[in-house]
This record gives structure tokens, C-alpha cells and sequence, in this order.
């Protein structure tokens, strides 16, 4: 296959970034997507021009470390796929693609396709976790946790945090990866100790980061590579809400 | 050099108790006293961090990629074990033992072992107390099942992401502390040295790599939890980003490297695609239970797999290993792979690759029930194939997995540079010449939630650490060669990518030193890979600048790495004169073409101190002395 990319080229934080156009050359439907990227990269290379940047690492989907908006869908459209795990058999010849950065106030753009995801860091670090320190915890099944919690609870702690959702979201909203992880622990005995705590800190950080937000458009559901639920969402109101009804 | 590795003296199950009480203590209030780097946030580091950030530590942590919670322990599927007997089979900590020690063809030592299955127990209790939602059965209770051939089911997990919810559970945890000022993380920023004063480890040169910018950070001890070198072969399931440069160039400071040739092949991975390929994506290994492997008798033979008659069919690992079949262990079975391959009876584009069969299971089980066992992986090969394995046979290819060598290090963790300790597949210590399935979770966290926190602490009170600051001239000349290291790879403009020569070396090492060596390849190999180094320095085009983001330098340094420590593995595995675990040489085999084993003369760690580049190191031997176990010879007749 030859394809034609419209690549989004930006050298560096503060400059002004333009679409480039690139021929990508015998295209096997076999490639994934990052792997055309990889050949496009060689050939940059082997012409003496800059290589396209872009974040990737385990490239088996798992690790969130990949992004992209391909023809202007979060991770390029095949449901419950990341951008590594999406193969070049879903593209035709002589199609022209468009490949953009994740774009959100809350996530700058480095580099051409790279953009800043510490704000989903700092979100965690502002609660995101069980207060246990390492040692003297209880043995691991001194307190059952029942089958259908936890397969919830691991529903919800699924998400790789590529920040897809952010990307997809009109507002540049991040309540599906907060609302996860708020559920994930939530839902769990040992997270729920400190479940006020935690929602009222992390809505707090998720807004001062500059995400926007929440109108239900379900957009997000419709990209994640996780197939989090929008459910969360829902719970991570009520939550929200009965902690602040309880704080005061 | 010195390689005593203070294991205790006294009853192996006591070992660890008594070294508790004997090692001595940093008094709390003295702990904020203490600066600790870590480099890598995965299990190991990330566990390490947290963990001595909670006993009052400062901690300064590094890690490449964008996030902690990208390291790739992320990408274990299959589950951890421990040695907790919640099924009542006859599980306990000895037993995990013996078959650590067993599955690493004893040569693992016995006292860091045991101390493993002693602590796999808390390691369960910490991960719940977190918050990791380990499968559970619906009385509540955690969930087990049996993995990698063990006997007993011992093993925890969470869905097929076991290492995704542990890796959560310990970046939560180092979240928490740097929330609190405990930590400060350090994200898109690689090491590039360590920096010795007066032999003592003090701290690391690191680069930013959005700026560029080369700087130092100084400290009372390092911590290296880095992770494996699969990635020499080019091709590997490790994530892409996933090197050798910490550890090799704290070898060429002088910490030795400990048994460089037991790398771990997985035999159920898909099959390269093309020259393209950029990684090889592991599916679970429980697939054989159901699954045979074939491939046509004749040479050449291009028909589809339905249409080939049963006749004409090789269910080769029926044929060789007739009692356990298509459940051959991993490295027998990667290995007869290879053979029918070689033999030019491999299917799919370019031969490099086996049929897994399932058309049987389902005609005897039916679709639901494979679907019910194996729909996700099923699910995963079309994604990557385009293909439909309820139909039409998958192709599996072994790929390398898992590298059992590391930096040595004595029953501290501490390497044989003081104040330089090393931890998780970074480390020798733990998995001898081959690792149990289910293992490599259980070694990052015991070393770093419940082995380093008390022997550090034994460093920091029984020795008097120097305190260099940054401004020591060490700093300024390690930050200077770094510099011109950097300098000198952007000046080459050469002719040929990064990824030509890597892909080149992986080749190499994949031919003569991957999953069946012998004398005459791995002496072919060094003799090509200086030559493929001086070329490398020659001709390599790394573009853009030092001052940016710049994804081809970053690549480029942690190839010529590879460039210099392949030679290293190809001198282990030449000196080795046995096969064991995960290294086979052709040369040492039973009549049944089973890995032959010289207890007599190879029982020892090979551990090898750097003189230079293109200059021989040396091997020094630490003898490994079995008190407890007897050495016997697997049978999978």
C-alpha cells in the first residue's frame, strides 16, 4: 500500500506546529501503525531529515505510553485498541491519513506527536493510592472481598492512563481516568477508608491541572483502549457529592 | 575483586531472621540524613522508592519514560507467585524453594532463594493492603491456579494483567510519597553513568531528555532496578525502550556482571511479520494445554494448513517427548521450534514460525469452551495476524523473554561497588540459569518492599559513607565524558539508521548466541561484532540535536551499548562449557538432545570485571555451594 500521512510537525513546546506531508511506501497490511511510523522515520533518516517524534514503549497495549489522534479519533478508531496495537489491514491504499498530538490545555505538546501527561501523575499523588506503608499489613485474606467487587473494582483499575479520554473529550475532561481510579479503590475494603479524602483531592488537583469539564457525551467510553465504563463517571459523582455533604 | 557474598551462617530457613537481627540500624530520626537514588520506577524501583521514602529517607527517582507507571513489569500477564498454601496442596516455603532452584538448573544460590519464598507471602499481604484486585473466588477469598508446570497452585493475579494491577499498586504507592515531598520523581530523564568517589557508588549523570541537558545528582547509595537486556537481540517481548545501558555502564565503573548468557526464550509468541517488525508480543504459554504444535514432513510444502493430511503432519514434540507432549518445557520446546525450522520446515511468511493447532480441543471440547479459556488470546492474535484461530491453526515463534543474568551482587543486594546496589532482573541473584514461571513479580518486590529498606539501612549505620556534592570533580569529569560520548555519536552523520545496525546485531546474537549455542558460532560472533562496533562509530546516522527532544540519540546510546555488552554475553556463553536452564550449547547434550549439565566443573557464578572496550575481561568464579539440595538431572521423557 502508499499512503499518504499529514503529519502534525511542532520542533519544540513554544513553536508553531504545521501539518507536513509524507509519502509512506510499501505499507503491509501486516505493519502495525507505529511500525509504518518506524519505516516513514528510516526513510526521514536516511534523507538527513528529522524523524518524526512520538511516545511509545511495550507496544502490546498495555503500558499507555502511546497516543495519536489518526484521522481524528483517539487511537485511530477500532474499538478497545490502542494506537500500537492497530494494524495497517484497516487502511487502504492510496488513503490519506491525518496524525495528530493529543490536544488538551492540560497536556502541552514536546515534540511533534509528544505531549506532557504529568498532570495524570500529579492527579494520583494527590490521592490516587491506599495509605499503607510498606509492612505489618493483614494477611491477604483476612478480609473477602466479594467476587463481583472486585471484578468491578478491576474493571475500573484497567485503565493504562494514555489519556485517550481527555484527547476525545470536547472539554478535554479527564473524569474518566480519575472516576476509574476512584472506583478501583472505592470499591475495595481497603480503599474505602479514606474514599472522602481521595475524591475531594483528586477532583481538586484534576481541576487546577486545567481539565475541563464533565457533559456526558460518552466520547471517551467510545476510545479507550480499555473499554472503561462511563459508569464510573456516574459513581465518581455520587461519591463527590457525599463527601462533600459529609464534610460539612 | 572481591566477591564475598556474605551469605549468613547458620540453618538455611533461619538465615534471613538472624541477618535481620545482625544487621544494624539507622536511627529514625537520622534517616532524613540519608539522600538514595533510584533509577527505574517498575516493581523493584518503584517498590524501592516507596518504600524507603516511608522509613524516612530522601529519595530521588529516575525513570526514561514519560510516567513511573509506564515500566514494563507493566506488561507480565500470568501471575506471581506465593508460597501462602491457601489451596491446602501441600505448598511451603520450602517447596517454592526447591523449585526455584530446581527451574533454575542449580545454579542459583541457595540462601537469596530461600529468603525469596520466605518473603512471597508478604509480598501478597502488602499487594491487597493496596488495593490490587487479585482474582478471588466467590467466598471472597483470593483465587490460584497452577502456572508454568508447577505442581501446586501457588499463583495469584489479576485477569491476564498481573503485573499492570502490582505495578499500580507500587507507582501508587510512590505517588503517595512524592505527594508528600518524599520523593522526587525525575520522569523523561535516562542515566547515563554512575559516578564513583574513591570507589564508593555517590551518586549518577543523568540526561533530560526534553532539553538535553546533562546534569548529576549526588547521594549516599544508588539504586539500579533497570530492568533486563532482552532487547540485544533487537527482537524481544521487551518494550521498546527497555536497555542495558544503566547496568553496563556501572560495569564499566567496575561493578562486575554476573552470568550474561542465561537469557530466557518463551516459546508461544507471534511470529515475525516482516523486516518492519518492532516487537514480539507474547501470548500465555497455557495455550500448549490445548493446543498441538506441527508442521508439514515436507520440505517446502506451501499448501494451507487444512489441506495438508494427517499423514503428512509432524506433531514433533509428540514424537520427541512422548509423555509430555506438546507440554515440553519452555526451552525444549523453543528449541525443537528452532530445529524443524532450521530443517526448512517452517510455516508462514518466511518460514519462522510453528503451527499451534487447535482443531481438535474443539472438536472434542467444543468453541464455547476454548472460548471460555483461551477468548482473549484468541482475540489478540487476530488483532496482530488479521487471523481467526478458531479456524485456522495459530503460528507461534519462541522470542526472547527474560534475562537471567544481571550485575552481581552479594545477599545485601549490593553490588561489589559500595554503596551500589541492584535490583529485580537487574540483578544475577535469584533465578539461576533459568526462571520459574510467575517468578520475575515476586523477585522485583521482595527485593525492593522487604530486602533493600534493611540492608541499606546496615550500609548507611556499618560503614561511614563519604558525602561528595555534585561539585565533586568526579561529577565534573563523568558529566564531561558523557558530554563528549553524546557530542561525538551526533558528529558521525554516517550513513546507515540507528535500527539498521541494531537490527543487525539482534540478528547476530539470535544466530550465535540465542537458543543453542556452540564454540565455532559464538567465535564467529567475536569476530563480528567488534567489526559491526567500529562500523557502528563509523557510519551511524544519528540526526538533530543534543539541546531536544531527540528520540535517535536515545536509541543510538543505548545501541552502542549493545554493541560493546554482546561481546560480553558471547564470552559467558563460549566459557560455559555445559548446557543449563536457558543456555544451551550444542556441543553438551544428552543423546535426546537434552541440555547436559557439568556439576563438576561449572557449578560457579560468572561474574566479569570490564578492562576496556576490544580488551578481554576477566572471569571471576563464586562458587556455588549447595548445602541443602542435591543436584539432580531433569527428565521430561
Amino acid at each position: 500500500m502508499t499512503l499518504t500521512l499529514k503529519v502534525w510537525r511542532q520542533s519544540n513546546a513554544h513553536a508553531t506546529g504545521r501539518f507536513v506531508e509524507y509519502q509512506a511506501n510499501d505499507v503491509i497490511p501486516d505493519m502495525s501503525f507505529l511500525e509504518m511510523l518506524d519505516v516513514v522515520n528510516e526513510d526521514l533518516t536516511d534523507r538527513g531529515e528529522d524523524p518524526i517524534a512520538f511516545d511509545s514503549d511495550c507496544r502490546e497495549g498495555i503500558c499507555g505510553m502511546c497516543s495519536l489522534m489518526i484521522n481524528g479519533v483517539a487511537h485511530g478508531g477500532q474499538r478497545g485498541t490502542a494506537t500500537c496495537q492497530l494494524h495497517m489491514r484497516h487502511f487502504k491504499d492510496g488513503d490519506t491519513i491525518a496524525i495528530e498530538p493529543w490536544r488538551a490545555r492540560a497536556f502541552p505538546v514536546i515534540k511533534d506527536l509528544v505531549v506532557d501527561r504529568i498532570a495524570f501523575d500529579r492527579i494520583i499523588e494527590a490521592g490516587g493510592f491506599v495509605s499503607v506503608s510498606t509492612g505489618g499489613t493483614p494477611d491477604g485474606n483476612a478480609i473477602p472481598i466479594p467476587k463481583d467487587d472486585q471484578e468491578l473494582a478491576m474493571d475500573a483499575a484497567s485503565c493504562i492512563g494514555c489519556g485517550a479520554c481527555v484527547a476525545a473529550c470536547k472539554n478535554a475532561s479527564a473524569m474518566l481516568f480519575v472516576s476509574a481510579k476512584i472506583s478501583h479503590l472505592g470499591l475495595l475494603p481497603q480503599g474505602k477508608v479514606e474514599k472522602n479524602r481521595r475524591v475531594l483531592s483528586m477532583v481538586k488537583s484534576m481541576d487546577e491541572a486545567g481539565f475541563g469539564g464533565c457533559t456526558v457525551t460518552g466520547s471517551c467510553e467510545a476510545v479507550c483502549p480499555k473499554e472503561i465504563s462511563l459508569d464510573f463517571i456516574a459513581q465518581m459523582n455520587r461519591d463527590y457529592l457525599k463527601a462533600l455533604l459529609e464534610r460539612e | 575483586m572481591n566477591l564475598d557474598a556474605k551469605i549468613p551462617s547458620g540453618p538455611l530457613e533461619r538465615k534471613w531472621d538472624r541477618h535481620r537481627l545482625e544487621m544494624k540500624l539507622v536511627n529514625p530520626a537520622n534517616k532524613r540524613k540519608f539522600d538514595v537514588i533510584v533509577v527505574g520506577s517498575g516493581l523493584a524501583g518503584a517498590s524501592a522508592a516507596a518504600s524507603l521514602a516511608e522509613l524516612g529517607y530522601n529519595v530521588k527517582c529516575f525513570c526514561f519514560q514519560d510516567s513511573p507507571r509506564r515500566a514494563h513489569s507493566i506488561a507480565a500477564q500470568g501471575g506471581i507467585n506465593a508460597a501462602k498454601n491457601y489451596q491446602n496442596d501441600g505448598d511451603s516455603a520450602y517447596r517454592l524453594f526447591y523449585d526455584t532452584i530446581k527451574g533454575g538448573d542449580f545454579r542459583a544460590r541457595e540462601a537469596n532463594v530461600y529468603r525469596l519464598a520466605q518473603l512471597s507471602v508478604n509480598i501478597i499481604d502488602q499487594c491487597v493492603a493496596q488495593g490490587v484486585p487479585f482474582a478471588r473466588e466467590y467466598g471472597g477469598l483470593l483465587a490460584n491456579r497452577s502456572f508454568g508446570g508447577a505442581q501446586v497452585s501457588r499463583t495469584f493475579y489479576a485477569r491476564g494483567q498481573t503485573g499492570q494491577q502490582l505495578l499500580l499498586g507500587a507507582y501508587q504507592a510512590l505517588c503517595r510519597q512524592i505527594g508528600l515531598g518524599k520523593v522526587q520523581m525525575f520522569a523523561r530523564t535516562e542515566m547515563l553513568d554512575v559516578v564513583l568517589v574513591e570507589g564508593q557508588a555517590k551518586g549518577i549523570v543523568v540526561r533530560d531528555l526534553v532539553t538535553g541537558q546533562i546534569s548529576s545528582h549526588a547521594g549516599d547509595a544508588v539504586v539500579l532496578a533497570t530492568g533486563g537486556y532482552s532487547n540485544v537481540f533487537y527482537l524481544s517481548t521487551n518494550a521498546r525502550g527497555c536497555n542495558v545501558t544503566a547496568i553496563y555502564r556501572a560495569h564499566k565503573k567496575g561493578a562486575a556482571f554476573a552470568n550474561p548468557c542465561y537469557t530466557q526464550i518463551h516459546p508461544t509468541c507471534i511470529p515475525v511479520s516482516g523486516e518492519h517488525q518492532s516487537k514480539l508480543t507474547l501470548m500465555s504459554e497455557s495455550l500448549r494445554n490445548d493446543g498441538r504444535v506441527w508442521v508439514q514432513k515436507q520440505k517446502g510444502d506451501t499448501r494451507p494448513p487444512q489441506q495438508i493430511p494427517e499423514p503428512e503432519r509432524d506433531y514433533y514434540l509428540e514424537r520427541k517427548y512422548p509423555s509430555y507432549g506438546n507440554l515440553a518445557p519452555r526451552d525444549i520446546a523453543s528449541r525443537a521450534a528452532k530445529e524443524v525450522c532450521d530443517e526448512g520446515r517452517g510455516v508462514g511468511r518466511g518460514g519462522l514460525g510453528v503451527y499451534l493447532d487447535f482443531s481438535d480441543a474443539i472438536s472434542r471440547l467444543g468453541v464455547a469452551t476454548i472460548k471460555e479459556r483461551y477468548g482473549n488470546l484468541f482475540d489478540m492474535y487476530q488483532t496482530i495476524t488479521g487471523e481467526n484461530a478458531y479456524q485456522t491453526p495459530m503460528r507461534i515463534y519462541p522470542a526472547l523473554h527474560y534475562t537471567m543474568g544481571g550485575l552481581w551482587v552479594d545477599y545485601n543486594l549490593m553490588s561489589n561497588l559500595p554503596g551500589l546496589f541492584v535490583l529485580g532482573e537487574a540483578n544475577f541473584s535469584d533465578h539461576g540459569a533459568n526462571r520459574l514461571g510467575a517468578s520475575a513479580l515476586m523477585q522485583g518486590l521482595a527485593d525492593g518492599y522487604f530486602i533493600l529498606p534493611y540492608t541499606i539501612g546496615h550500609y548507611f549505620a556499618s560503614s561511614k559513607p563519604l558525602k561528595p556534592s555534585v561539585s565533586h570533580p568526579e561529577f565534573r569529569k563523568a558529566e564531561e565524558e558523557v558530554k563528549a560520548r553524546t557530542q561525538r555519536m551526533l558528529s558521525i552523520r554516517g550513513k546507515r539508521t540507528v535500527s539498521s545496525f541494531h537490527r543487525e546485531l539482534g540478528k547476530l546474537m539470535w544466530d550465535k548466541c540465542g537458543m543453542a549455542r556452540n564454540e565455532a558460532g559464538l567465535k564467529e560472533a567475536l569476530q563480528r561484532i567488534p567489526a559491526l562496533r567500529e562500523e557502528y562509530w563509523e557510519n551511524v546516522n544519528v540526526t538533530g540535536e543534543n539541546q531536544e527532544l531527540n528520540q535517535a540519540l536515545e536509541q543510538a546510546g543505548r545501541v552502542a551499548d549493545y554493541m560493546e555488552f554482546a561481546e560480553l554475553m558471547c564470552y559467558d556463553a563460549l566459557m560455559r562449557r555445559e548446557s543449563c536452564g536457558g543456555h544451551f550449547r550444542t556441543e553438551f547434550q544428552t543423546e535426546d538432545g537434552e541440555a547436559l549439565r557439568d556439576d563438576a566443573h561449572c557449578s560457579f557464578v560468572a561474574a566479569w570485571e570490564y578492562h576496556g572496550v576490544d580488551k578481554r575481561p576477566t572471569l571471576h568464579k563464586e562458587p556455588l555451594a549447595y548445602e541443602e539440595v542435591k543436584m539432580t538431572q531433569r527428565s521430561y521423557k
